[in-house]
């Protein structure tokens, strides 16, 4: 009863994804000189290169052929400047913000600067992943969550496609990158590693990494005074775990699971394209001149991509090569495959025919979807969530835009907004042991090894919802003082004589096809 | 001279052209053009945005004849280009003033 009452009473930091970890020293007497996995950092590699795919060409083709032939240059040239920023941007200063320690009260929301252009960052520093002496090279790690922070400011471009000026996007995307990625990277997927959970004396220098010299010290006594009592040993660790947690993501111990990035990427992204849909206002001509996509192959080609590429996202997201990856993956083809069936068939009943454009939609939101669900769900719940989710966006871009009357020119918001909302609840649900989940895992032991946490689905479903909310409400507020910036100072929109002429050949002084 | 312009569906092109060879026309002019008549468009969907396409692709062809050819070119363009359903198109006889050969400076019927 005692226990249970403990082990209750605080969500023992779960199972995340794409987590750092910190590993203070070269050696100690824990781990033997700890060495990189190559296999794992073989995959890693892979992994990321994948995700760099998505973005480019990618995501990049996927609007790129939807917007009309006049406007494709400048889509193209959103995403690839975007990338670029982002990816300097990065090893200035973001990889430090989003994982690291940060200081005082801001500290379970934004990392330092101890880390600003990779200072102390070398071939041989070492990251964690999520299992107990295994480590991956830092540098790795700084890649692969690049390519995260670079891909998700591109997805934004499709909500104000058409008609916003390339210095404001610019400008836009650089605040946003600050003050919505950063903390929301920070707060969910920031955390002490998995050793630092290990309360045993072979460990020490990782606990007093997580808890400073004294507490070490004490809790090893506390420890040791349990004995053999298992409630006491329970005791010890649940409170050795709060301590171990303390400089951890606010949205991480809260024990909101994002595997991959359902709110980090998809909400974040998505509730920024809202805000930027409604503040650059209607395309010219919407709902009397035709608009439709001018190349749908060009998009099917980006869709693929995509799809190919979210290997990497997802699967690399384990950031190791072994069956929780091999899971992830499965999952991904399953959630996308069972969303893009779903989109065709709501589609096919809805509108006497099933369009290719429908079906890429509906993989792109089964993609979205499965992000944060991947590494917790189970194959079954994958179809479930993709499925779902596919539904629902369907319903979400027909229904939303003409309701509330904005230009979410490529749905943005339906498909990443919606989507991610939908994936990151139902993570909550499916990832239930009894829904064929992996369930929750307590790393706290006074060993190598880890346990199974309990889950509770009301409990869990409030630590999605936290996560959902706060990516709405930050990324919301961000985007709404960046737009307002940009507004003021070079403008939003491009004039009307430029945009119907056309951005590429206004912004960029050229044509995609001559 | 008569100048005759035509609206037919794309895939009679060649029939008429095979048509108008036949009889003697050797000069052809064929642009891709868009239009309707009484033939209804159909209706596009782009996920969530619906475009009502009123306009059906057609092929134009403009022929510059004698005058005595003329009604035998637009029998010929007639009869080739029919399928009995709506959307077979029309045939504009319109009088042409001169016509003028570019290599030679050529004028007139031998122009033609």
């Amino acid at each position: 009863m005692e226990r249970l009452e403990i082990t209750k009473r605080r969500i023992i930091p779960p199972l995340l994804g794409a987590g750092l970890g910190l590993l203070t020293m070269a050696s100690n007497a824990f781990a033997a000189a700890p060495v990189p996995n190559k296999g794992d950092t073989a995959w890693m590699l892979v992994a990321t290169a994948f995700v760099v795919m998505m973005t480019y060409p990618g995501l990049a083709l996927f609007y790129g052929g939807l917007v009309r032939s006049k406007n494709v240059l400048s889509i193209l040239m959103q995403v690839t400047t975007t990338f670029c920023m982002i990816a300097i941007l990065w090893v200035l200063f973001g990889y430090s913000v989003a994982f690291t320690n940060g200081s005082g009260a801001l500290a379970p929301f934004v990392g330092g600067f101890s880390k600003a252009f990779l200072a102390g960052v070398d071939p041989t520093t070492l990251a964690t992943t999520f299992s107990k002496e295994t480590y991956l090279p830092e540098y790795v790690y700084v890649i692969f969550q690049m390519t995260f922070a670079c891909i998700t400011p591109a997805l934004i471009i499709g909500a104000f496609a058409e008609r916003m000026k390339f210095s404001a996007v610019l400008i836009f995307m650089f605040i946003w990158f600050c003050f919505s990625y950063l903390p929301m990277a920070h707060m969910v997927w920031w955390w002490a590693g998995p050793d630092a959970y290990t309360l045993a004396q072979a460990n020490l220098d990782n606990i007093k990494a997580a808890v400073g010299d004294a507490s070490a010290t004490d809790f090893l006594a506390k420890l040791a005074a349990a004995g053999a009592d298992k409630a006491k040993i329970a005791e010890v660790l649940s409170s050795y775990s709060d301590a171990a947690g303390a400089m951890n993501g606010w949205l991480y111990n809260k024990g909101a699971l994002d595997f991959a990035g359902g709110t980090v990427v998809h909400i974040n992204a998505g509730v920024a394209g809202l805000v930027a849909a409604i503040m650059c206002g209607k395309r010219i001509g919407l709902n009397k001149e035709p608009m439709a996509p001018h190349n749908l192959v060009t998009t099917l080609i980006g869709t693929g991509l995509l799809f190919v590429g979210w290997f990497g996202f997802n699967a690399g997201s384990n950031l190791e090569a072994n069956g929780s990856a091999a899971l992830a993956f499965l999952n991904t083809i399953l959630g996308t495959c069972g969303a893009a069936l779903a989109w065709s068939a709501a589609e096919w009943v809805t509108r006497k025919h099933a369009s290719l454009l429908g079906a890429a939609s509906g993989a792109v939101a089964g993609l979205v979807a499965i992000t944060p669900a991947c590494g917790f769900v189970g194959p079954m719940g994958a179809i479930a969530v993709g499925a779902i989710a596919a539904v629902i966006c369907y319903t979400a871009v027909l229904k939303l835009k003409p309701l509330f009357g904005y230009d979410d020119a490529l749905d943005v918001f339906g498909v990443h907004g919606i989507g991610g909302m939908v994936g990151a609840i139902l993570t909550g649900v499916f990832v239930s042991p009894a829904l064929g989940g992996v369930g929750l895992v307590n790393y706290a032991a006074a060993d190598n090894t880890t346990s199974v946490a309990p889950y509770v689905m009301s409990a869990q479903l409030w630590s999605q919802s936290q996560a959902v909310l706060t990516a709405i409400i930050l990324s919301g507020v961000v985007s709404f003082i960046a737009l307002t910036i940009c507004k003021y100072t070079v403008g939003l929109r491009v004039d009307e004589q430029t945009e119907r002429e056309g951005l590429d050949i206004a912004e960029h002084g050229e044509r995609a096809f001559n | 001279m008569k100048y005759i312009i035509a609206i037919i569906k794309p895939f009679k092109l060649e029939e008429v052209r095979e048509a108008l060879s036949a009889i003697g026309v050797q000069g052809i002019t064929v642009t891709e053009v868009k239009g309707h008549g009484r033939q209804r468009g159909h209706t596009e969907f782009y996920r969530g945005a619906e475009y009502a396409v009123s306009f059906v692709p057609k092929v134009k062809i403009e022929v510059a004849v004698e005058s005595a050819l003329a009604a035998k070119v637009v029998e010929a363009i007639q009869t080739a280009g029919k399928t009995g359903q709506i959307g077979d198109g029309k045939v504009f006889v319109l009088p042409l003033e001169d016509a003028i050969r570019v290599r030679t400076g050529e004028t007139g019927a031998s122009a033609l």
